[in-house]
């Protein structure tokens, strides 16, 4: 390097000549293009545009040139570090890209790998379906009732036109307790009678619980079970406003396609009173009726019995089994597979239904 | 109830071609429950012929005697040459008719019956029996056509046997009595079908004779308000039932017994008055209707020996002396309504018959049937209601049935002790059914339809004018008003309502038309609804599995539990009438009954378990006593309603969880982790926080409870008030219940929890944070919690967050000692701290650490 003894010599001005700047572009040039990782390209821009690189020292061989001939001379060199920095920023993008690149190939894993760290919990579906049937209600202007599992007989049989001696005491298959005049309750319906005591009309609610009948756990039966109760009590209700409600309730449980089939049935509670199935395309067996639950208009006996005036108001009421429903619904054989807590039964269903 | 189709077209005039699918639809749109429509014709298949035997040729050397026939099937067989068949029944002879199924044919259950080599022979066919046939139970031999049945050979034997009609199995719902009965089904179908209907109770019947056809004497005429009996005398007691009436209470499940019981069967089924008839010779005196005394006793005809309750209704016979209930009194000889007695029954040696067809109270009846279990025929139908205009027709059809079929006399007397009262009137608005239902029903058509099912309707039109106030009216003028008394058939129909559901019922269920009316505004879930679910969600996204167990406990669980002796959890509510005697409590606490879905869970190889429930437990009220008694005439004041609450036990929410095994499992990124006591704590934790409670208003502390193991038992307090505890069980309780090492648990109750309070927002600075880790050694006891809470009081505003990040004891601390190291996050609302400022505060934390804990800095 002749210049480290002599920076000054005029007659190294060689540097500023329009060939030597072009060789130090393509020289930078191709240095760069050769350069494959980050770190490599960094050493030559430092040797292509540092202080000691030709197109650095061509600058400072200016000085050397006439006046006249400094300007010329000074735009060459910068157009020459110009091109020299562009080689550099476009070759430094590209290498930065392919490491990028390489690393982000790298890195790269099994994504199949199992990623259950921490195991997923679930609702019982019985809980999910009962939340959502709540949902509906109370969208639709409905409030939640609740009352206890272990009723009063008043409540559970009496207020509801069920006198002692009534033949339906004797069919449903009651639970007593060691206090007399208590049980567990056989239905929600005890749930109307709190809630007619409790609050005037208009009165619109729906009552999702726990019941109780001695039936031995098998495959269709359980001892425990549950059961929605719907009721509305408001003037001028008819029964053409409780086949509406339970259409759309139909609908919205099971899809646009599904309507209700009333039976003639009975009731103490209701009169008229009746059975309804539904109709359910989805049915694993094919579309059918699936009898879904009993329904009727409010026995005026019963609101007498709650303090409310039969002339006054009417008001329907209707009932179904959630497990019952949860089983034509999601196709489950069997009653058990709700009762015994496996964790496989409720995992299936997750946190909806 | 099972009835012949045939039955039925003896009374209504149903259309001749008939399928089962609109006997059905009718069936179920009038109120019926249809168990079954059988068609006899389907359930036979193939040749089923009359055969006349020809000649038996008995075949020995087998284990039992065979006999290898010739039978003469005319042309069935398409030959005209008799058929060969084996046959092990030995009840018949040469000459006798018999049913023949050829080969081709399927039996009842499937049974196909095809040419095949038996016994060294071939054998075409088989001879049946009635229980092969479906149409009996009778196996004790084939069944051979009576003498009398026209039929020759080759006949196809089902119009001959039965098997050409349709059996209709129907459940009645415990308000229409009067359809439990031939009379009432053919009544209800001639509304489904348009048709007429012949009543079978339609027929002159004697009333009652100066002389009784036998002396009786009805003490209780509110239990007993009809009393009627006639006799028949010097029968054949060799008599049989005729075959068509056998063959009808076959198909109804009745037993037959006698000619005489038999018809009174027949006429049960066919008219629903269910009757007995006595042996009048067994009978010694006058009959006397009463309740029993205490102490009496009957055997009845089911051969059970049972004690009277003073609440039953018996017939007994006063010619018998009885010294427990006094003179005349006599002795029972019958459960009135419900069965007769041994001592009084027809029996094979009976010539003099009388019969009883009473009207009993259906409450009494009831209360003696559900009493001594005995839900008989008679027993269903009092308990339903019986129309009490059917005894005299009753009655004089039991005579002439039992006169022609058995011989004997009718007696010329009639008894007929009558106290019945005519039914009540009841008067309703025309509109009403249009009202309450939502069709615009014309009166005209409400009157239609109310005479259509028996009721006689006039129109009172003053009263529609005067506009008084009446049940079921509303309107001070402007529809008619109908009085309507119905039919005496119908005792079910007593109020408005049911008249209501008449009209709606005939006119049909299907035309009610979809509205759906509008709610008011509602207010949407309350507070404790909506923390419920957020608590079950909360532990379900936390890895928790819901399930739902049965309330139901053994008194063994509290011990296994190892609760102590005088622990509020073993003061339970019993059931009376439990399903498993060995489990007869309701649970105080969920993990008695949520141990038992994990030990479940276990035994199926499940593993790694994390469960909860939420659900109630029942606490029994001290001394709570019985509810006091509430009428239904009228509202229940609210003292007498919350007197009768206070008396059901309390019921708070509950939720629990149970841990076992792993709570992460191992895997490719390393080994798993056991679940233990402090994920236990923490679904507490998550419990509270989820159900909005604030992190300072809860204490998490160590205690010794029930069934947590004592040094790893956190008792949670919000307020002060203890809601819960967690931890690890107690090992003796783990091995006790046979539950996983280790295995952890938490019950909280969610009814003891405050209200959530609306939380106020915290300010977010945007400066930045100072963080200053600072090690404490306090001594081993110091709760690290109260550590905290001195940091968190020390430190004052500026301190933003504290985590305890390591926890360590060694040598160098000494011992006894541990090291608590927290990660304190400082920040001002409004500037950016300076250091002097961060560790000023640390200091105050560290020194309000040491004032309150002994805690010393680490290193200092």
């Amino acid at each position: 390097m002749t210049y480290r003894n002599d920076p000054y010599d005029p007659k190294q001005v060689a540097l500023l000549a329009p060939e030597a700047l072009e060789a130090a572009v393509a020289g930078a040039t191709a240095a760069f293009d050769a350069a494959t990782d980050p770190d490599t390209l960094a050493e030559l821009r430092r040797q292509h545009l540092g202080d000691r690189a030709p197109v650095s020292l061509a600058r400072r061989e200016i000085g050397a040139l006439p006046p006249a001939a400094r300007a010329d001379a000074g735009r060459r060199v910068n157009e020459a570090r110009r091109r020299i920095e562009t080689a550099y920023a476009e070759r430094l993008a590209v290498v930065q890209a392919a490491q990028a690149e390489r690393i982000l190939a790298e890195e790269r894993v099994d994504v199949t790998l199992p990623s259950d760290r921490r195991p997923r919990g679930a609702r019982h579906p019985v809980s999910t379906l009962a939340e959502r049937i709540g949902d509906l209600f109370v969208s639709m202007g409905y409030e939640i009732a609740e009352g206890p599992e272990v009723e009063l007989e008043w409540t559970n049989f009496d207020a509801l036109n069920i006198g002692p001696d009534h033949p339906a005491r004797g069919t449903m298959d009651t639970f007593y307790l060691d206090v007399p005049g208590i049980v567990l309750r056989t239905h929600t319906s005890p749930v109307q009678a709190r809630t007619m005591l409790a609050r005037k009309p208009p009165i619109y609610v729906v009552c999702p619980g726990r019941v109780y009948r001695t039936d031995e756990l098998d495959a269709t039966h359980s001892p425990v079970f549950h059961q929605v109760e719907g009721l509305v009590v408001d003037e001028g209700i008819t029964m053409a406003h409780l086949r509406g409600t339970l259409d759309h309730f139909a609908r919205a449980l099971f899809g646009p396609e599904a309507r209700t089939r009333f039976r003639p049935h009975y009731f103490p509670f209701t009169e008229p009173s009746a059975e309804f199935d539904v109709w359910f395309p989805q049915h694993r067996d094919g579309p059918r009726w699936v009898e879904w639950g009993g329904c009727g208009m409010v026995n005026p006996r019963v609101l007498v019995a709650c303090g409310i005036d039969p002339d006054v108001y009417s008001g329907f009421a209707f009932g179904m089994g959630i497990d019952r429903s949860l089983m034509f619904r999601h196709g489950i054989g069997d009653m058990r597979d709700m009762a015994e807590g496996d964790v496989r039964f409720t995992r299936a269903f997750g946190v909806e239904v | 109830m099972r009835i012949p189709l045939s039955w039925l077209r003896e009374y209504v005039e149903l259309p001749a071609e008939l399928s089962t699918e609109e006997l059905d639809r009718a069936l179920v749109n009038l109120g019926i429950e249809v168990e079954s429509i059988v068609d006899l014709r389907q359930t036979v298949t193939g040749s089923l012929v009359v055969g006349e035997v020809l000649d038996i040729e008995e075949l020995t050397g087998f284990k039992k005697p065979i006999r290898f026939c010739r039978v003469d099937v005319g042309d069935a067989n398409g030959t005209g040459e008799p058929q060969e068949i084996i046959c092990g029944a030995r009840n018949f002879a040469p000459g006798d008719r018999v049913v023949v199924i050829l080969p081709g044919g399927v039996l009842p259950g499937g049974f196909a019956i095809s040419a095949r080599k038996t016994y060294g022979r071939m054998s075409n066919g088989m001879i049946c029996s009635a229980r092969e046939l479906g149409i009996g139970d009778d196996h004790s031999g084939i069944l051979v056509l009576p003498e009398d049945v026209p039929a020759k050979p080759g006949d196809d034997a089902r119009p001959v046997i039965g098997l050409d009609d349709v059996v209709v199995e129907v459940e009645i719902t415990p308000d229409r009595g009067y359809a439990m009965s031939v009379r009432g089904l053919a009544r209800e179908l001639s509304h489904a079908f348009d048709v007429p209907f012949r009543d079978p109770a339609q027929l002159a019947a004697p009333g009652a004779t100066a002389t009784p056809a036998y002396p009786v004497r009805v003490v209780d005429t509110v239990g007993c308000d009809r009393f009627a009996a006639r006799v028949v005398r010097g029968i054949d007691p060799r008599a049989e039932t005729p075959q068509w009436m056998r063959r009808r209470l076959t198909i109804a499940g009745i037993r037959s017994i006698s000619l005489a019981v038999d018809i009174t069967n027949y006429l049960m089924l066919e008219l629903g008055q269910p009757m007995h008839a006595f042996d009048l010779d067994a009978l010694r005196g006058e009959l006397v209707v009463r309740r029993a005394v205490a102490g009496e006793r009957l055997t009845t005809l089911d051969g059970v020996d049972r004690e009277l309750h003073p609440e039953d209704l018996v017939i007994c016979d006063a010619g018998l002396p009885n010294p427990l209930a006094g003179p005349d009194a006599g002795v029972p000889v019958s459960l009135a309504a419900v069965m007769g007695g041994e001592t009084t029954e027809v029996v094979a040696s009976t010539t003099n018959v009388l019969f009883e067809a009473a009207h009993w109270d259906p409450v009494v009846v009831g209360r003696t049937a559900r009493r001594h279990r005995l839900f008989s025929e008679a027993a269903k139908r009092w308990e339903r209601g019986v129309d009490p205009t059917l005894p005299l027709v009753a009655l004089e059809r039991a005579v002439t049935l039992l006169t022609t079929y058995g011989g004997g006399t009718a007696g010329d007397e009639v008894l007929d002790i009558d106290h019945t009262r005519a039914p009540a009137r009841i008067v309703i608005d025309a509109d009403l059914p249009a009202r309450r239902v939502g069709v615009p029903y014309p009166p005209e058509r409400v009157v239609e339809l109310l005479e259509r099912v028996g009721c006689t309707v006039s129109r009172d039109d003053a009263r529609s004018a005067s506009g008084a106030g009446l049940s079921g009216g509303r309107h001070a003028s402007g529809p008619p008003i109908l009085v309507v008394t119905p039919p005496a058939w119908r005792p079910d129909l007593t109020d408005p309502a049911d008249l209501v559901e008449e009209v709606v019922r005939l006119d049909g269920y299907d035309r009610v038309p979809s509205v759906l009316p509008p709610a008011p505004p509602g207010r949407g879930l309350t507070p404790t609804q909506r923390r419920r679910r957020s608590v079950s969600r909360a532990l379900a996204e936390n890895g928790y599995v819901e399930v739902l167990t049965h309330p139901f406990v053994a008194p063994e669980t509290f011990d296994r539990l190892g609760l102590p002796a005088d622990d509020p959890r073993r003061t339970t509510v019993r059931v009376a009438n439990p399903l498993s005697d060995t489990d007869p409590l309701l649970r105080t606490t969920l993990l008695a009954t949520l141990l038992g879905a994990l030990r479940r869970n276990v035994s199926r190889g499940q593993r790694d378990l994390a469960l909860y429930e939420v659900g109630l437990v029942f606490t029994p009220r001290p001394q709570a006593g019985e509810p006091p008694k509430m009428g239904v005439a009228h509202r229940p004041s609210d003292a007498e309603f919350a007197a009768a609450d206070a008396v059901l036990p309390e019921q708070p929410w509950h939720v629990a969880a149970v841990l076992s095994g792993d709570i992460e499992p191992a895997g490719w990124w390393g080994p798993g982790r056991p679940a233990g006591w402090a994920d236990a704590i923490e679904a507490g934790r998550i419990v509270l926080a989820s159900a909005g409670i604030p992190e300072e208003r809860i204490v998490v502390r160590q205690a010794t409870y029930a069934p947590w193991h004592p040094g790893r038992c956190a008792e949670f307090l919000v307020d002060g008030v203890t809601v819960g505890y967690a931890g690890e069980l107690h090992p003796a309780a783990v091995a006790a219940l046979e539950l996983p090492a280790r295995t952890s648990a938490m019950e909280i109750d969610l009814d003891a929890l405050p209200a959530a309070p609306v939380v106020s927002a915290p300010r977010i600075s945007a400066y930045p944070p100072a963080l200053i880790d600072v090690a404490l050694v306090v001594d081993a006891e110091v709760p690290a919690d109260e550590v905290r809470r001195a940091i968190v009081d020390g430190a004052g505003d500026l301190l933003e967050s504290v985590r305890l990040f390591d926890v360590y004891e060694s040598a160098q601390l000494g011992e006894g000692r541990k090291s608590l190291a927290y990660k304190l996050v400082f920040r001002a609302p409004d500037r950016t701290l300076t250091g002097e400022e961060a560790v000023a505060a640390r200091d105050a934390a560290v020194a309000e650490a040491a004032r309150r804990c002994g805690a010393v800095l680490r290193g200092a």
